[in-house]
């Protein structure tokens, strides 16, 4: 079964326990370190079982037959893209829209599909050259190279916002930059190096202002804090269900209406055509128009169940465990001599921290912790013009999540001292 | 546990490391050629000063992590005196003796950067007159 809601709050530690991967001491004497959830979180059994259960219970292809099977998993499949538009406080549609079956949630294979998406339907149509796309150096290369692309091909421009010294969205810069040449700004939820959390409202509202659209990428947000796209006023949220506890291959995109309405289709196939011609085709309306092909349907299915587990465990919880886990890892690492913390103060952001240790290439690091048990990530993350800004050519990075504990931060510290002893042993 | 922990990082890797053999440039090289690791954003150039068919002086220069840049200088110190022809035929297990620490299949790419620029680069010697360095 599916997680329940339950009366009393569930305590972290009971999280945890939801997780066969973090309890599993199969590879050895003590369960994995896992302080990656950053790059992908792990799965909880609801959402492992689900999966099961679709394939040995009513695996069949969606909207397409009548037979009992069919009439399940389409109802599954359907009620998955209710409950994510719940959970994104999408507005109520309209009578007639939700007769036709139509849904601003669209099924992709994640992120940066969403993304593409955008970029290639809503940018082929409405960018012209000269027009704006405004990016800043926390976006994730999948939040940059999908608008360099579309930029290339329409003669649109590319204008990077610059940070604050301290790493934080520079709302001020931000205005000086924004003009109605302005026709899009891409900006992520919360930075996947720095932890940092644009205020995203803000930017939607000064960015309508001048008539830009605004693309959030919750990707890294999405399971730390509510995604409200209402409140946002958000044109379009991207994020990935792997990084939401839920499976690999999927993700949403979530668009206005009237927008996703007006843009033409990404990609070309089955599901997607109300009409077929010799010469042309017509296409149904959203979100359909945008899911050719078959899904990954017991993906999209479990990606319901992981959000029914975090609906379970309720945003206080897992908001107050990771904060504390925030302040211990800063606590603990910076008394470390040599190390040095990226990004701004804990009050600023989520729950990841990145550093680099003096002496010590972070590829390195990531190699004596993951031996120590600890899986960490180190590299660029992806955010080559990020790291261009803050100097380092990698960090090494340790993001968390409700399940880890406080053991666990100290473990991380106390393995970063034992690498320096070890690195540096020869020096007396 | 960390025994393996003090192989991969052994004496002989941290030596190179901070105290790398022949880090620099050629005042001319007879052949350069460079490559990144995307992975970890390691990054080499490799320079050889070539006559009579041997190699008679080799310099790297880059940044990264101690497995690439300390497999660099071993490598440099291994190549020089040896005839291009031979070490055309150097194979990839060779280099990883050289290093003669255990490394997992992504520690790999880092140890074997250096070889795959050597080899680039005297696989192309025939071609067209050698580029200049850059
Ligand atoms: C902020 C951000 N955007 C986009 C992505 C890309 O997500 P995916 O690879 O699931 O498409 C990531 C993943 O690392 C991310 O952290």
């Amino acid at each position: 079964m599916s997680a329940t809601v339950r009366d009393v709050p569930i305590t972290a530690a009971a999280i945890r326990g939801e997780f066969p991967l973090l309890t599993n001491t199969a590879g050895g004497d003590r369960p994995l370190i896992y302080l990656d959830t950053g790059a992908t979180a792990q799965k909880p059994q609801a959402v492992i079982d689900k999966i099961t259960e679709c394939y040995e219970h009513f695996n069949a292809n969606v909207h397409r037959g009548v037979h009992p099977l069919h009439e399940r998993i389409t109802a599954e499949l359907e009620a998955s893209r209710k409950k994510i538009a719940a959970f994104l406080n999408t507005r109520p549609l309209d009578e007639l829209d939700l007769l036709d079956d139509v849904s601003e949630i669209i099924f992709t294979s994640g992120t940066t599909m969403g993304i593409n998406l955008v970029a290639q339907s809503w940018g082929r149509q409405f960018l012209k050259p000269g027009d704006e796309i405004l990016l800043n150096p926390l976006e994730h290369h999948a939040n940059i190279v999908p608008w360099q692309m579309i930029a290339a091909a329409t003669g649109a421009k590319i204008v990077w916002c610059p940070l604050t010294a301290d790493g934080r969205f520079d709302l001020d810069q931000f205005d000086k930059l924004l003009s109605r040449r302005t026709k899009m700004v891409a900006v992520t939820a919360m930075s996947n190096v720095l932890g940092t959390l644009p205020p995203v409202g803000e930017i939607v509202r000064r960015a309508h202002a001048v008539g830009a659209k605004v693309l959030i990428d919750a990707a890294q947000s999405a399971p730390h804090a509510p995604i409200d796209v209402q409140a946002w006023d958000a044109d379009f949220a991207v994020f990935s269900g792997h990084k939401l506890y839920g499976p690999t291959g999927i993700g949403v995109l979530y668009g206005k209406l009237e927008l996703l309405d007006e843009m033409g289709p990404f990609l070309g196939g089955g599901n997607m055509i109300d009409e077929v011609f010799d010469d042309h085709s017509t296409y149904k309306r959203p979100p359909f128009k945008f899911e050719a092909g078959t899904l990954p349907i017991a993906e999209a299915i479990a990606l319901g169940t992981a959000i029914d587990c975090v609906q379970a465990w309720g945003w206080d919880v897992i908001h107050r465990q990771e904060q504390a886990l925030l302040e211990a890892c800063h606590e603990r690492l910076e008394v470390i001599p040599g190390v040095t913390i990226y990004g701004p103060s804990v009050a600023h952001k989520g729950a990841i921290v990145s550093f680099t240790v003096e002496g010590i290439p972070a590829h390195d690091l990531g190699t004596s912790l993951a031996q120590r048990g600890i899986a960490v990530r180190a590299s660029h993350h992806c955010a080559k013009p990020l790291h261009k800004c803050l100097g380092v050519d990698a960090t090494t990075r340790a993001s968390f999540a409700a399940y880890n504990t406080l053991a666990e931060v100290d473990a991380l510290a106390e393995a970063i001292v034992n690498t320096q002893q070890m690195f540096f042993r020869r020096r007396g | 546990m960390s025994d393996r922990l003090d192989d991969i990082y052994d004496d002989h890797i941290l030596d190179h490391f901070e105290s790398p053999y022949h880090k620099g440039h050629l005042p001319c090289p007879s052949c350069a050629h460079s490559e990144r690791n995307p992975i970890c954003g390691d990054q080499l150039t490799l320079e050889l000063q070539i006559a009579d068919g041997k190699v008679q002086q080799a310099f790297f220069d880059g940044k990264g992590c101690a497995i690439s840049q300390a497999a660099a200088s071993m490598l440099c110190e291994h190549v020089e005196g040896r005839a291009v022809e031979e070490l055309r035929n150097m194979p990839a297990k060779q280099m990883l003796d050289i290093l003669n620490v255990p490394l997992t299949p992504s520690r790999q790419k880092c140890g074997l950067l250096g070889f795959k620029v050597l080899k680039t680069m005297l696989y192309s010697l025939d071609e067209p007159p050698a580029e200049p360095a850059k």
